[in-house]
């Protein structure tokens, strides 16, 4: 037992992070009800902060706020029973759920935690719901994240993030969305999907100006999860490669005042070397003919983690890399990023040239990145007034405090 | 088991002079729809009907509801894919509504799946 206010946050944002999400999986199983689950889940993390202030925190957090959320789906499953003023079988499930706590199904399927865990994530991730939906829905139901960070990770109001989560959840419950494991022939499809909607969490995570540091560590347990429950899936290897080798770079990516550093000006001696370590095995792994978008990138990152410093990159290998991405997942980001590699390796007017061939994309338009990146290749082929008029181009774009610091002190320097 | 309506909305400048050769192939690839249902397991088609073409649609639209109802002729809402037809189908949910959804005929337009509002 450990005592005192500090000791008991830690323990409970810990616990917050690595139970919330199977503990709304096994409750939402039971209750049949996404908004009742993360209900009872809450109530149970609210009282242990009461109970763990009092008494200490206890040896097992993990199988004290299982307890405590078993309780709260009981009340709720004998509350219900009441009021609908029948149904046995609520009463049965109960009782059933008192006698041998929460792992029990209704359908008396054999289950576990991971498979609960993977109908949770499916669910929050069904093709029948829009894209922001997902991912709001999966941040804030397998993630945990309040309602008010899930607004400012994805740049939405609350009202309107709040909105969003009502009408997911009124879907799900009366289209009859359903929590089951999809079967052998739609399994991969369906994967694929949740991976995608990760890979946006993973994303939030570490370029939303909203994220925090929490927010890493889920999208980093989600994406290990997601590994586990889908061992078939190549790509989810890829992905979690992704996000340890994106995460390993964290400390470096911002400087003291706040503003954006980019990879090549990184200081890597700050890069958390452990994570490098692991991303480096995990990609290793999927060599040497990684295949899908998650697995390439985590490949390109690999290659920027391994090198000394961002002269002795293998670009040649970085372009091919590239180039194979290109091919897998063709986007107008990608493409862009592909022209920086190009002018790694032919130089900045080759770099230049793969720019224009992407310029015109509608969807690049209001992106500040891609005058930024052209502004720095014409700095760097002598071109002063043009690389001065893409910064501010990409200033006028940029919202982001951290971007606009970047892009300022870019201005500075070349007008100094 | 929940209740689902499927909307077929399709271009309906298809059936303004059909041949025999396409109304047989439409009505086979019903048929074949008919079948996919009853292969799948706990789900029936509950009724289903195809409808003229919306040139022959009335109107009554009121905008209270004690308004007085204004006739217009056409449909409610004019689109290039009009409603042509629907199906009420039972199934366990919405993943097997939509994998039958998918073997249901349309050409060009789309299916719409509306789960059915049980009152009471």
């Amino acid at each position: 037992m450990t005592r005192g206010g500090d000791a008991v946050g830690t323990a409970l944002e810990e616990a917050h992070r690595a139970q919330w999400p199977v503990l709304v999986a096994t409750t939402v199983r039971v209750l049949r009800d996404l908004d009742a689950a993360e209900e009872c889940v809450q109530d149970a993390f609210a009282s242990a902060l009461r109970a763990w202030r009092t008494d200490g925190v206890p040896a097992n957090p993990a199988a004290w706020l299982t307890t405590a959320t078993r309780n709260r789906a009981t009340d709720r499953l004998r509350r219900l029973a009441t009021e609908r003023r029948a149904l046995p079988a609520l009463v049965g499930e109960a009782e059933r759920l008192t006698r041998d706590g929460l792992p029990s199904s209704p359908a008396g399927e054999a289950t576990d935690e991971g498979e609960d865990l993977l109908r949770l994530v499916l669910l929050c991730t069904h093709p029948a719901l829009s894209p922001e939906a997902r991912l709001a829905l999966t941040l804030r139901a397998v993630c945990g994240v309040p309602t008010a960070q899930v607004a400012r990770v994805m740049l939405t109001s609350e009202p309107t993030t709040a909105a969003r989560l009502t009408r997911a959840k009124k879907k799900i419950a009366a289209a009859g969305i359903p929590l089951r494991l999809p079967g052998p022939a739609d399994r991969h499809e369906r994967v694929a999907g949740a991976l995608d909607v990760v890979h946006l969490v993973v994303t939030c995570a570490h370029e939303s100006p909203g994220a925090d540091d929490g927010l890493a560590a889920r999208a980093l347990l989600l994406a290990r999860a997601l590994v586990r429950l889908a061992p078939e899936e190549t790509e989810a290897r890829g992905l979690l490669a992704l996000a340890v080798l994106t995460g390993a770079r964290d400390a470096a990516r911002r400087s003291p005042d706040g503003s954006v550093v980019l990879l090549a000006d990184q200081d890597r001696s700050r890069w958390d070397r452990a994570a490098v370590a692991e991303g480096l095995a995990l990609v290793q792994r999927l060599m040497p003919h990684p295949a899908g978008r998650f697995t390439l990138q985590a490949a390109i990152a690999a290659e920027h983690a391994r090198a000394p410093d961002a002269a002795r990159t293998d670009w040649p290998q970085v372009l091919r890399l590239y180039d194979a991405l290109l091919a897998e997942w063709p986007t107008p980001v990608v493409a862009l990023n592909r022209a920086v590699a190009v002018a790694e390796v032919d130089g900045p007017l080759a770099g230049l040239r793969a720019i224009e061939a992407v310029a015109a994309d509608p969807a690049l338009a209001r992106y500040p990145w891609l005058p930024a990146a052209r502004a720095d290749l014409r700095r760097r082929s002598g071109d002063r007034s043009g690389a001065l008029a893409d910064y501010r181009h990409a200033l006028v774009l940029a919202a982001d405090p951290a971007d606009r610091a970047f892009l300022q002190g870019r201005l500075r320097e070349l007008a100094g | 088991m929940p209740q689902y309506l499927f909307l077929l909305y399709d271009d309906e400048s298809r059936w303004a002079a059909p041949t025999d050769e396409e109304i047989a192939a439409e009505m086979a690839r019903h048929g074949a729809f008919a079948e996919a249902v009853a292969a799948a397991e706990g789900a029936q088609i509950l009724g289903g009907e195809a409808l003229q073409s919306t040139q022959t649609a009335s109107t009554l639209r009121r905008d209270a509801a004690d308004a007085e109802p204004l006739l217009t002729d056409g449909p409610f809402a004019e689109t290039k894919e009009a409603l042509g037809g629907y199906y009420l189908v039972e199934a366990r949910d919405l993943d097997q509504a939509l994998e039958l959804a998918k073997v249901c005929p349309v050409s060009q337009g789309g299916v719409e799946v509306r789960p059915i509002w049980k009152i009471g």
